[in-house]
């Protein structure tokens, strides 16, 4: 897989506030990110991590509290941090970027049927009209799966299932024609079985309309399933980012670790699953250091006092830990995870 | 295995909800039994009905026809007084969401002693509060917490009082239906292992609903797969995942992705058609096919199954 990458998206030591009852709460905290044209990056991280607020400050759909106090985002030569206005926006939102929400049963209007939902944004953002708009939408819902197009355009969302409900919502944001698309948990509403079939299409959409994906998820089985890269978060930070065997298989923050083995999957019937003591910081505060050195067993002293920088782990694999510093002292992971680190480098091997 | 003692029971349980002329079978023709001690999972997708079975036996649910037997004794439709107070003391239920089953706007203290109220479960107000601070400490949260409002508390704390409102009853068996689906991935790990732990401690059995299969696999000793409203599928939990038989139950299988990035993009994905069956001719019954696997099939079914599994063991 070597390629050369260029880069559709670059994010650059972002730094998100919002300001609360007076208080000010920093949900992202100096984050850079990089996403490669036509690949698929998953942004891991549990809930309050800041991974939904960084993907909605991309499209401009943060909360009137909300503000990027510093950083750049770049978008093809434009600087997205800068736009102020809801005019500039427009040029982006769903043009270029388009998102995918969780909930498929909230997301569509009850009220209007979906080919008319859909045909709303190839009218749009495709400049079409009448019969081509009507042929475009029949497009849309046929390159998602679904059947029987011309009934199926003139119903509204109660008659559709969860999954179809969601296929829906897919061919609204590929109305748009985006280059970018970001899933915000794309499936967590759905059961495993419907999950894959979407997951699936994803994957196959893609390729045919050449897309950039942003998965956000906090399923590590969804991420292994879709992504080339995974970036983890906690407390709005990135703490490692790499291709996804890297991470999985080679993953070098503690905290990637404790995700890692805090697994059903790795875990012994019968005995305790790890799990990761206390509770996130209170974003509210001012984080010193390593945001997760409190709950971190391999803390080291310089973990509560200076962040520490991203090391290298490879060309395409950082972790901000200092545990990869020459002078920390060599720590090994947990014994459960060696385990499924073997596994994984067996795997690569026979590759 | 005949030795254990069956705690609870259900025998062609039919539960029909009607509506005028819109009839819908939601569970058809279930049976099946919970040993005591043990954690039984059932699973499937929305709409299968697993959680109007634990409904039902928390008597929320009407039963159209069939039994519910706890301790061999009939729990449902008209019981005396006496024994449906031990019931509704014995049966507690753990809900899904903690961050809507706690009553807002009362008191940790109240929410988790209300069932204690209503079954005149103490003697004095000192036997209530100790009994409440006791619930708390199991559950591994201050005594102190009983004075604060649900607000303010995480999920996996709130899911904790949860816990600890069904402990207080002193039951035997816990209905936890989807217990942490609605949780953080490293919250998940903290109160399955609460559940594990309290279950030794408290000598507890468990009907543990859930869709997500790899925590079924982790905590369960025996699973039922339900699909529109039948098992198909009943085994040890072990077995089941490392031999299922019925197409159901494989492609749900096959459908849970795994941490396993290699592994999980060579995996192929089976569809479950349910018009494979030829039940007009030959309908379907529950077969046990080895020692403790039940499978919903006809004769012609069970007899390939056998020769698929034969042929797959040789290999």
């Amino acid at each position: 897989m070597k390629q050369i990458k260029s880069r559709i998206l670059a994010i650059e030591n972002l730094v998100i506030t919002f300001t609360l009852r007076g208080q000010v709460l920093t949900a992202i905290r100096g984050i850079s990110l990089d996403l490669y044209k036509g690949e698929s990056l998953a942004i891991v991280g549990e809930s309050g991590s800041g991974k939904s607020v960084l993907m909605k400050s991309i499209m401009g759909l943060l909360d009137k509290n909300g503000s990027i106090a510093q950083g750049q985002i770049i978008y093809n030569g434009m600087d997205l941090a800068l736009f102020n206005t809801e005019q500039q926006w427009l040029t982006i939102r769903g043009k270029e970027i388009a998102i995918v929400t969780q909930d498929p049963m909230t997301s569509l209007n009850p009220l209007k049927t979906i080919g008319k939902q859909i045909e709303e944004c190839v009218v749009l953002h495709q400049g079409l009209k009448g019969k081509a708009a009507y042929t475009e939408t029949l497009k849309l819902l046929t390159d998602v799966g679904i059947d029987d197009v011309e009934k199926r355009y003139k119903q509204y969302p109660h008659e559709f299932s969860g999954g179809m409900r969601q296929r829906i919502v897919i061919a609204i944001a590929l109305a748009c024609k985006p280059k970018i698309l970001i899933c915000d948990e794309p499936t967590t509403a759905l059961d495993v079985t419907i999950q894959a079939q979407i997951l699936q299409l994803l994957k196959s959409l893609q390729q045919k309309y050449s897309l950039t994906i942003v998965y956000i998820t906090h399923d590590l089985g969804v991420v292994a399933k879709v992504a080339d890269r995974i970036a983890v978060m906690y407390a709005g930070d990135i703490l490692e980012v790499g291709h996804t065997h890297e991470v999985f298989f080679n993953g070098k923050h503690p905290y990637t670790w404790a995700l890692l083995s805090s697994l059903p999957q790795l875990g012994l019937k019968g005995q305790p699953l790890y799990s990761i003591k206390g509770t996130p910081p209170n974003l509210f505060k001012e984080i010193k250091g390593d945001a997760f050195a409190p709950r971190n067993p391999f803390a080291l002293k310089i973990d509560y006092e200076v962040r520490p920088p991203f090391f290298q782990v490879s060309d395409t694999h950082f972790a901000r830990t200092w545990l990869l510093d020459p002078r920390a002292p060599k720590v090994e992971p947990p014994a459960t995870l060696q385990a499924f680190f073997e596994e994984g480098r067996q795997y690569a091997n026979e590759r | 295995m005949s030795d254990k003692e069956v705690l609870l029971e259900v025998k062609n349980l039919h539960i029909v909800f009607d509506k005028g002329k819109h009839k819908f079978v939601a569970i058809d023709d279930v049976s099946f039994h919970i040993y005591k001690g043990e954690t039984f999972g059932l699973v499937g997708e929305s709409g299968s009905g697993k959680t109007t079975i634990g409904r039902a036996i928390m008597r929320i649910n009407e039963v159209t026809s069939g039994q519910i037997l706890y301790r061999g004794k009939n729990i449902n439709g008209k019981i005396s007084k006496d024994w449906d107070k031990q019931i509704t003391q014995k049966i507690q239920m753990i809900f899904q969401d903690p961050m809507a089953s706690l009553n807002e706007r009362a008191k940790v203290d109240y929410i988790i002693s209300e069932g204690l109220i209503n079954t005149k479960n103490f003697k004095d107000e000192a036997e209530r509060q100790q009994k409440v601070q006791n619930a708390l400490l199991n559950v591994g949260l201050l005594p102190e917490f009983a004075s604060r409002f649900p607000h303010e508390f995480s999920g996996g704390q709130r899911q904790r009082i949860g816990i600890a409102r069904a402990l207080v009853m002193e039951p035997e068996f816990i209905i936890a239906d989807e217990p942490i689906s609605a949780l953080d991935v490293s919250i998940r790990a903290q109160v399955l292992n609460l559940l594990s732990t309290i279950q030794q401690r408290n000598n507890l059995t468990y009907l543990f609903i859930a869709h997500d299969l790899s925590i079924v696999r982790f905590i369960t000793d025996r699973t039922a797969v339900i699909y529109k409203g039948k098992i198909v599928e009943l085994a040890e939990t072990e077995k089941l995942f490392s031999n299922p038989i019925h197409p159901y139950t494989r492609a749900l299988l096959s459908a849970v992705p795994e941490p396993n990035p290699y592994k999980e993009r060579d995996k192929v994905v089976e569809i479950y058609n349910p018009l494979q069956h030829q039940y007009e001719l030959a309908p379907p019954s529950f077969i046990e096919i080895e020692e403790g696997h039940y499978v919903l099939a006809n004769e012609e079914e069970i007899a390939n199954y056998r020769t698929l599994r034969t042929v797959e063991v040789s290999e």
